[in-house]
């Protein structure tokens, strides 16, 4: 009983203490909290470091978000190259899991440390491609992927790539 | 005093109350949030002093809402009680040598007797309500303050007996050479403890227990109704202050400062307390109240007011 007095006497002590202590409020709108690099906030579509768009409207990532907030169609351009006709990301659905980032094969789509994206009106929540796409490489600035891909567009043929060795022609005995 | 000079000075202290009350529901969030490494409201205005108008003119604007299935006339009445009778209850305290609504010979317990019929409002409001939670709230209140008020009453005996009257002022006077809360220390505590169980404060708040019952008594109420019981609460917890200030502390008395200062600071200090104590110390379950109330305290008691009975007798030769 007195042991149990004295532990309450010790808690008041211990809590009085933390008057002298600062408080570890961040003060939100005036301070802004430091956000690591890889945060996962507001979702932007990269371009590769020659100034192509890096989307080639494979259509993964609306495979895998488990909320259906991507929509997109593919088209072909001249070249040969995909890319998303259209681009359409609905943030009032998106829940910032990343899953898209990890399901991009060519690492255009790709989540920043901004989250700040309220709104008053709900259809402003939608995202069309001119919205998301953004000029720069992203957090990889070296990668384009057509240069490692095997698939032949204009200017560059089947074993051009990086990496990649001339195609045998499996039809002649040619050493 | 005049019979006009004490009705307006009456009504000063009702509106002194009121209004600190109000105040002390920001400045109570403000000190918790120091006491656990935060800031509390601090946006509207300095300090965030305007928070009291800005939940003021919250709830005035809510819809004052009756659920069908209460009844009507006790559920709007409950309220007005616990306001009503803690502001009574100011009525006996001495806040200087002549500042004193009224100074009856039995001011104690008409202190005592107000306290305890604050307790009707919430046993009513959760009776009224016609809700599970609610009435778990008023029933466990009603357990809480009848074992309560038992020794709250009798911790104060210690005091009478030192003094040999109920009046306020008398046991102020009497305080002259040394504060009560030297020889009563043992009453001290005791009816500090049944204090916080009477206003139910934090540590004792089981009534409304808001992770078991909600919201306890106060489940079904909202607006200003809901802010006439936090009033009360409030209020309570400045009487209970007053008291304790008064009968263990010495009232008015101190040197330099005029009395009514010396008697604020000491209520302002012993509200910190009671706040300190809200934040450092967690709820103990309902079984274990009770048995803290009548295994414990009520001993203590009775020990006390034994030994402070012989040792009066003792001095007297």
């Amino acid at each position: 009983m007195f042991k149990a007095l004295m532990s309450q006497v010790r808690t008041i002590w211990t809590i009085l203490q933390h008057s002298f202590t600062r408080a570890e409020t961040v003060q939100y709108p005036e301070q802004k909290p430091y956000l690591a690099p890889r945060y996962r906030g507001r979702i932007v579509l990269t371009k590769d470091p020659d100034g192509e768009e890096r989307c080639v409207a494979c259509n993964l990532c609306a495979v895998a978000c488990p909320v259906d907030c991507i929509a997109l169609q593919q088209g072909v351009k001249e070249d040969g190259r995909w890319y998303p006709e259209f681009f359409r990301i609905n943030f009032s659905r998106c829940i910032m899991c990343g899953m898209c980032e990890e399901a991009c094969p060519t690492n255009a789509i790709q989540l920043t440390p901004d989250f700040e994206m309220c709104e008053y009106n709900r259809s402003s929540m939608v995202y069309e491609k001119e919205h998301l796409q953004i000029e720069g490489t992203g957090k990889y600035h070296d990668y384009n992927f057509y240069r490692v891909a095997g698939l032949a567009i204009t200017g560059k043929d089947k074993g051009q790539a990086q990496n990649e060795a001339t195609p045998i022609d499996v039809k002649s005995l040619l050493p | 005093m005049t019979e006009l000079g004490t009705i307006s000075f009456g009504l000063l202290i009702i509106f002194a109350a009121v209004g600190g009350a109000a105040v002390l529901t920001w400045f109570e969030r403000r000190l918790l949030g120091v006491w656990q490494d935060r800031y509390g409201p601090n946006r509207l205005g300095p300090f965030g002093v305007f928070q009291v108008a800005a939940d003021m003119l919250k709830l005035l604007t809510k819809h004052d809402w009756v659920p069908p299935f209460a009844d009507r006339l006790v559920f709007v009445f409950a309220p007005t009680a616990i306001v009503v009778a803690m502001l009574l209850g100011f009525a006996v305290v001495p806040f200087g040598p002549d500042l004193y609504v009224l100074d009856i010979n039995i001011g104690l317990l008409f202190f005592l007797g107000m306290t305890s019929l604050a307790v009707y409002s919430v046993l009513l409001g959760g009776l009224a309500s016609n809700n599970k939670y609610a009435l778990l709230g008023g029933l466990r209140s009603a357990a809480q303050m009848v074992s309560y008020e038992v020794f709250m009453g009798l911790s104060l005996m210690g005091v009478v007996m030192l003094t040999g009257s109920f009046s306020m002022r008398d046991i102020v006077e009497a305080q002259r050479d040394v504060w009560y809360c030297v020889p009563q220390v043992l009453g001290l505590f005791t009816f500090m403890i049944a204090g916080i169980a009477e206003s139910h404060r934090l540590p004792f708040d089981l009534p409304e227990a808001e992770h078991e019952l909600t919201a306890g008594f106060h489940t079904e109420y909202g607006g200003m109704k809901f802010a006439m019981f936090m009033l009360g609460e409030y209020l309570g917890l400045i009487l209970i202050c007053c008291m304790i200030t008064t009968l263990f502390f010495g009232g008015w008395l101190g040197p330099v400062l005029p009395p009514v200062v010396w008697f604020c600071l000491k209520v302002f200090a012993l509200i910190c307390f009671f706040v300190l104590l809200r934040a450092a110390i967690p709820r103990p379950r309902y079984d274990q109240l009770m048995s803290l109330g009548w295994k414990i305290m009520l001993p203590l008691t009775l020990f006390n007011l034994l030994l402070t009975g012989a040792i009066a007798l003792w001095m007297e030769g």
